[in-house]
């Protein structure tokens, strides 16, 4: 990976040479499609700003990373956005960012001063708090990625709105169904990192808003190591049902392992039958290539079309919040940063987002509420919220943090 | 199991041939076949193969050919509507779902979903004669009653586009609600219904405008289900314009509106995931597709009733009725 990284240069915006190829690629259709078109009245400028954490591989081969994680998805975005846009006298332009963190905020620092006051951020909490708190007033930031529940509640911030769904949205997604299922009985194996811990307890928190029961709980230590050796199966065989032996009977093993290091195991390796849910098994995705309903077939072909392989979470969720700043411009007629902000968390903001009903925000957190799927890498088993989770406003706010569980007061005034 | 009806039908088909009249063709959109009934009887004359999910149907005025959207195959399939036999096939660029036919029976207006395209067919060479770039995932298809101005609506870009038919150039668009489906002229073409499934209204737009406009969007609202279950998608409008019935999806009704004040006035309990409708030829009868229930519910138009089921292939889409 490091070889493909996009290279900071000293102004921070300098790309990586294939990236750069496939950017100038839209930004070539842009300028024809304004050759064709009456002028633009309106350019709305973007930037997506990816930061790259080390990682070691992923456990799966299927999972490997792809240079354009993200960005293809604004690509896609950018271009519906433009033939939307052409029809209203609007044109899109997105620059996309790919830096290590000790760069985000040089990087971030380029895109103001070039004047963009959009931006679609994939980073984590540290990144993203950073970035929110130096950004100028009328600058508006998405995350993209980052799953935390402070970010949705007492380390929210005005400027910052949430396409990612928080872990909580994701756990009770998955609870809800598994409730739905009868199997309460949970056995929890947690890993040891503190980004596996508060997935742990974003489950804990889930079993016990709708009903569930965590049997036991078990940590399997992160000891550091590659990921994948050569007939490393036949020691992982061997070596998990001896982990999860004296466990007390349980309907379903769950596991919470954000760093990816030891989840993909645990299916078929387990002392019991059970089936596995959370990070491995039955996962709560807000993007899986299995999708169809909805009209998902579509946006699969035309993003296997531009980008030749599947669609990604990642790839969902910039298409998504450059979706949200194109609908707010497209019913607004303005770019202006402040305008998108107060239509989006607005009554009458609705987008379609091939799920079946219409994504919104949650006023209080800036938290896009969403239907998370159900899938297991070959089917999309379920779609939550489950029917019969009943709320007084929207069955989406059955899913994470709801407003009095919030401890935001950013979005008070 | 559809072989079995197929076997019982093929003699049907080959020594009686009823009279296409009245018979009631429904695209079977997961069980590939499309199911043929009458009208007169409401009995199931025949189940036939229709290629890859068939969805949007149709039938020529003169109830000539029968045009089915074979989406999985990437064109449209043309079967004799009296013997259900396959005559040919229309090019319709990649994964066709609906279309409209000008009211002589040619040409066919094709929406491309994966293109942002609509493709015009000669359904009687066969040739490509024009494609339209249109707003992303184009949908509904409609043209006047005076075949001068087609409408495509586009999901993702939101918009009703209005299509010339003789320049095929784009000459006005009216932004609607989230995920146009379907788009209905009243027969005297002054009206324009547009359906959003997810934005939950139906937009009426004011064809004698200049240019046209929304008037008024219609919402719907049912006790005891939940609004966002109230997904308008099909849209039926009687010749007179006295009532428009539009279908309503996950809900599993149909609302009944008045064509004069544009008010709702009824909601009928139909099947599961009602989808498209379509008349019978008189107009005493209302079809709707039920795609999760896998049946057709029938409407009596005068008395506002649903009358009965009728039960036909896996997951039905679309529906078309032969004219006299």
């Amino acid at each position: 990976m490091r070889g493909e990284r996009m290279a900071v240069a000293p102004g921070g915006w300098s790309c990586l040479f294939d990236l750069c190829l496939r950017w100038r690629g839209v930004l070539c259709a842009l300028l024809t499609a304004a050759a064709t078109l009456p002028a633009a009245a309106q350019e709305v400028r973007t930037a997506v700003l990816r930061i790259e954490y080390p990682s070691l591989l992923p456990l799966s081969r299927i999972d490997l990373p792809v240079p354009d994680l993200g960005l293809a998805g604004a690509q896609l975005a950018t271009q519906d956005n433009t033939t939307t846009g052409g029809f209203l006298g609007q044109s899109y332009d997105t620059v996309a960012l790919s830096v290590p963190p000790e760069d985000a905020q040089e990087a971030f620092r380029g895109g103001l001063d070039r004047g963009i006051r959009l931006f679609v951020v994939m980073a984590r909490t540290p990144e993203l708090l950073a970035l929110a708190d130096a950004a100028p007033p009328d600058a508006l930031l998405f995350n993209a990625t980052d799953g935390d529940r402070a970010l949705r509640s007492e380390e929210c911030r005005a400027n910052l709105l949430h396409v990612a769904p928080s872990d909580a949205m994701r756990a009770d997604a998955l609870t809800q169904f598994l409730v739905w299922k009868k199997w309460t009985d949970w056995a929890l194996i947690e890993g040891s990192n503190p980004a596996d811990r508060a997935l742990a307890e974003a489950y804990r928190a889930s079993a016990a808003k709708f009903g569930a029961e965590i049997v036991a709980e078990r940590v399997f230590e992160d000891t550091g190591g590659s990921r994948v050796s050569d007939s490393g199966h036949v020691l992982v065989q061997r070596q998990l049902p001896v982990f999860t032996q004296d466990l007390p009977a349980h309907d379903v093993v769950l596991a919470a392992d954000a760093t990816d290091y030891f989840a993909g195991y645990l299916p078929y390796n387990l002392w019991s039958p059970a089936p596995v849910a959370g990070s491995a098994g039955l996962r709560p995705l807000t993007w899986a290539p299995t999708h169809e309903s909805w009209g998902a077939t579509q946006m699969q072909s035309r993003f296997e079309k531009l980008a030749g392989r599947p669609m990604r979470e990642e790839d969902y969720q910039t298409w998504l919040a450059l979706r949200v700043i194109g609908e707010a411009v497209t019913r607004t007629g303005s770019a202006d940063p402040g305008k998108i902000r107060a239509y989006a968390l607005g009554d009458d903001f609705a987008l379609a987002a091939f799920k079946g009903q219409p994504v919104s925000f949650r006023p209080w957190n800036g938290q896009l509420r969403q239907p998370i799927l159900l899938a297991t890498g070959r089917m999309t088993v379920s779609v939550s919220p489950q029917e019969g989770f009943l709320h007084q406003v929207t069955s989406l706010d059955t899913l994470g943090l709801d407003r009095p569980e919030s401890a935001c007061t950013a979005f008070d005034q | 199991m559809f072989r079995a009806a197929l076997l019982a039908a093929a003699p049907v088909a080959a020594t009686a041939l009823p009279a296409a009249a009245g018979n009631v063709f429904v695209t079977n959109e997961k069980g590939n076949t499309v199911s043929v009934f009458d009208s007169a009887t409401w009995k199931v004359i025949a189940e036939f193969p229709a290629g890859n999910r068939p969805r949007g149907i149709t039938i020529a005025p003169d109830g000539s050919e029968l045009y089915v959207c074979a989406s999985d195959d990437d064109l449209v399939r043309v079967f004799d509507p009296r013997t259900f036999e396959e005559m040919h096939t229309l090019p319709s660029g990649p994964d066709p779902e609906l279309f409209v036919l000008h009211p002589s029976g040619n040409p066919l207006y094709i929406a491309n979903e994966d293109d942002n395209l609509v493709t015009v067919v000669d359904t009687e060479t066969h040739a490509v004669l024009a494609e339209v770039p249109v707003g992303v995932e184009p949908e509904g298809m409609a043209i006047s009653p005076d075949a001068r101005v087609v409408i495509n609506t586009s999901e993702t870009t939101n918009m009703a586009h209005f299509i010339d038919a003789e320049t095929y150039e784009i000459v006005h668009n009216v932004l609607v609600d989230q995920r146009p489906r379907f788009a209905a002229f009243t027969e005297d073409g002054t009206k324009l219904y547009v359906s959003a499934e997810i934005g939950g209204t139906v937009s009426v737009i004011d064809m004698t405008a200049e240019p046209p406009a929304i008037v008024r969007k219609i919402g719907f609202e049912v006790p005891g289900v939940l609004p966002e279950w109230l997904q308008p998608v099909g849209i039926a409008i009687t010749s007179d314009a006295a009532r428009v019935f539009v279908a309503l999806g996950p809900a599993n009704r149909v609302a009944v509106i008045d064509g004069a004040t544009d008010e709702v006035v009824d909601y009928l309990l139909v099947g599961q995931r009602v989808w498209q409708m379509a008349f019978t030829p008189d107009q005493s009868h209302l079809i709707t597709t039920n795609g999760n229930s896998n049946d057709v519910s029938i409407i009596d138009v005068a008395a506002l009733d649903v009358i009965r089921s009728v039960q036909v292939g896996q997951q039905p889409w679309g529906v078309a009725v032969a004219p006299d």
